[in-house]
């Protein structure tokens, strides 16, 4: 980088708005993935796996697991903070992100906000020092944008629940130890979404890798099948009825996004600036022409935008007013520009862009399921949509 | 067990680092500061051996207002209290008068008397003279044991493994004792999240020169037994010699490496 060339986010100021704890989280997380995790990411990508297993403990170790819940082995960190360690893992990946996010605030936040003490004290201490991997089952097969139609069931026999059906699009689903899982009951106090704590070595559980990705190769996904998984009573998770539980739990993993999408784009923009300064084209470096600087202004422009909404979004969280329709304003936005970023920043990088060297493809690539996963783009318009006019128009 | 750790602030290794041109002492304004990364290894050290039995670990510094940031990321890793000793008239002292400060500093930390182990790195990273840690025992009237790649506890008396270009050596010695460590052996542990938390409630004594009883004429550049009289940048480095492989790629790469006596 030319000596007086400053970072993106250094021009909008952004470091002067954190708290030195949540400045100095964040350079220890960063310090970390890039000694430990970044150099291994490309490769894992390429292979489409990643050692879950060895990475959920170094992550446990820093306290990036369930970092901001209170109690039971978690940090109890900002939900700044935790919005901040999220940019900095998807700025390597947004795969090595998604096994944090489904880890803390999928899994970990269904046990913690909803279970019994019971199932806290027996769960979250080791998911928190990442000893036990957890998955999250909501998206089914045909039931995506549409959680309500699920249909896997939980039917009762005698003060055991008895599962059947299928879960889709599972991240960590073949490596967790324990799978959150919302069914369908028809109990005799009538028919409703319950959440069930399944540890997966339950008979008639498995989870079937999915393969042939082309997104969130650094990333374990699966499919849950359930067959008659039989469950105690005391595997239901006491607090949450209906699907008001599970959503919390998504907006729970969308504010992580609204941080982490950015990352990815910081990362696709940062490589890309630096490719600009050394590539020369004919006779000068590329950053030294106005189409490739009106590119670099106008996506900079939207990171720091979408980082502002970020911060503003986390103080709101940290205040403990933050509302779903506005963690969707920041899923929306972050999703949308960040995807629009790295596109942008491959072109910059012409031929060489599409190699596994430079990492804005990849973070295109995977910044697609971001883009979709956790409520797509769509849904979220339409929730600032009936916000706005107060009509839903989902169906 | 009474651990003391000394420890230094210096400029990012990364980061370009110069002179201050006024008076030729290492520029700490215009450069990004931290914990000197061989420091880091004595920190982790003193730290596996509080968690291993009984023991508090403090740390101890010298150096200008931002130094501060040394001791507290060694705090933020899990060491129990600190001590930043900082006074203007510091400024520009040599090692000979940084070891007398840091004698005086390590003896009030440990109540006006001699902790069980003085731990240091093997050098700092940005004065590089490695000089501080034999100063600083022969200041203490301790057993100066340095350069330990592995340290053993038992009992009264501290071993530890000193590799050499031609033989490992076992030192023995009694305790109290200072030990300096290289960067073999362990590895520095990244502070954790509650660790960055907790590191705010724990202590931090600020001592000047007159909390120490330190003459300030023993100290500072006018005190000091060398100076840098000019310094001047290095100039950029020249493009490598590119050799092109036409089958005789190897023989000319060994021409090149014999040439410069590499071979």
């Amino acid at each position: 980088m030319a000596a007086d060339a400053q970072h993106p986010l250094d021009l909008f100021g952004i470091d002067g708005l954190l708290s030195a704890d949540d400045r100095d989280m964040r350079d220890t997380v960063r310090a970390f993935l890039d000694a430990e995790v970044r150099p291994h990411v490309p490769g894992w990508f390429e292979a489409g796996s990643v050692p879950v297993r060895e990475l959920a403990p170094r992550f446990g170790e820093l306290g990036l697991l369930g970092m901001h819940l209170e109690g039971y082995g978690c940090a109890g960190t900002s939900a700044t903070a935790y919005g901040l360690a999220c940019a900095e893992l998807e700025a390597v990946d947004s795969g090595i992100r998604s096994l944090v996010s489904v880890q803390g605030s999928l899994a970990m936040f269904a046990i913690h906000h909803f279970g019994s003490e019971e199932q806290k004290q027996e769960w979250l201490p080791r998911m928190a020092a990442g000893e036990a991997i957890g998955c999250f089952g909501l998206t089914e097969p045909d039931f995506g944008s549409n959680p309500a139609g699920m249909r896997t069931r939980a039917r009762r026999d005698g003060d055991d629940w008895v599962l059947d059906g299928s879960k889709m699009w599972i991240t960590n689903g073949s490596v967790a130890d324990v799978a959150v899982v919302w069914a369908r009951t028809d109990d005799s106090d009538g028919s409703t979404v319950r959440g069930f704590v399944v540890p997966t070595d339950t008979p008639g559980f498995s989870a079937p890798e999915i393969t042939g990705k082309l997104s969130l190769r650094a990333s374990v996904t699966a499919e849950l099948v359930l067959e008659g998984v039989r469950l105690p009573a005391s595997a239901m998770l006491p607090e949450a009825r209906g699907l008001s539980g599970p959503l919390s739990c998504l907006s729970e993993a969308r504010f992580g996004i609204v941080f982490g999408a950015l990352g990815a784009a910081r990362d696709a923009l940062e490589v890309t600036i630096a490719y600009t300064q050394d590539r020369e084209i004919f006779d000068k470096p590329l950053a030294g022409y106005q189409i490739t600087q009106t590119k670099l202004a106008d996506m900079t422009l939207e990171l720091g935008k979408g980082m502002l909404l970020a911060l503003h979004l986390g103080a709101l969280k940290d205040a403990g007013t933050l509302r779903p329709e506005q963690v969707s304003l920041g899923k929306l936005n972050s999703c949308r520009e960040a995807i629009a970023i790295a596109r942008e920043c491959r072109t910059l990088l012409g031929a060489n862009g599409i190699a596994l060297e430079y990492s804005p493809m990849r973070h295109a690539n995977n910044l697609e399921s971001v883009l979709t996963y956790e409520g797509t783009s769509e849904v979220h318009q339409l929730v600032v949509g009936q916000a706005l006019t107060g009509l839903p128009a989902f169906r | 067990m009474n651990i003391v750790v000394c420890v230094k602030y210096v400029p990012d290794a990364q980061s370009d680092r110069s002179f201050n041109e006024a008076d030729n002492t290492t520029d700490r304004e215009g450069v990004e500061g931290l914990l000197s990364e061989l420091d880091e290894y004595a920190v982790e050290e003193a730290l596996k051996i509080a968690e291993a039995g009984e023991g508090e670990v403090t740390v101890v510094t010298v150096g200008p207002e931002q130094a501060v940031n040394a001791v507290k990321k060694a705090l933020q890793m899990g060491a129990h209290k600190a001590v930043h000793v900082s006074d203007e008239a510091i400024h520009g002292s040599d090692a000979a008068a940084t070891s007398l400060i840091l004698a005086e500093a390590v003896k009030k930390a440990a109540g006006d008397g001699t902790p069980d182990l003085v731990i240091t790195g093997m050098s700092s990273t940005d004065g590089v003279m490695g000089v501080v840690p034999a100063m600083l025992a022969e200041r203490l009237g301790l057993p100066q044991v340095t350069y330990a790649s592995e340290l053993t506890l038992h009992g009264d008396k501290v071993s530890i493994r000193r590799d050499g270009d031609a033989a490992s050596e076992t030192i023995e010695s009694t305790l109290p004792a200072l030990v300096s460590v290289t960067d073999q052996i362990n590895e520095p542990r990244y502070p954790s999240f509650k660790g960055i938390m907790a590191a705010k409630k724990k202590p931090v004594e600020t001592w000047s020169l007159a909390d120490l009883g330190v003459d300030a004429g023993r100290v500072g550049l006018d005190a000091a037994w060398t100076k840098v009289t000019s310094f001047a940048k290095r100039p950029p480095r020249e493009q490598g010699q590119l050799v092109t492989d036409e089958g005789d790629g190897g023989t000319k790469l060994a021409e090149f490496l014999s040439a410069q006596k590499f071979l």
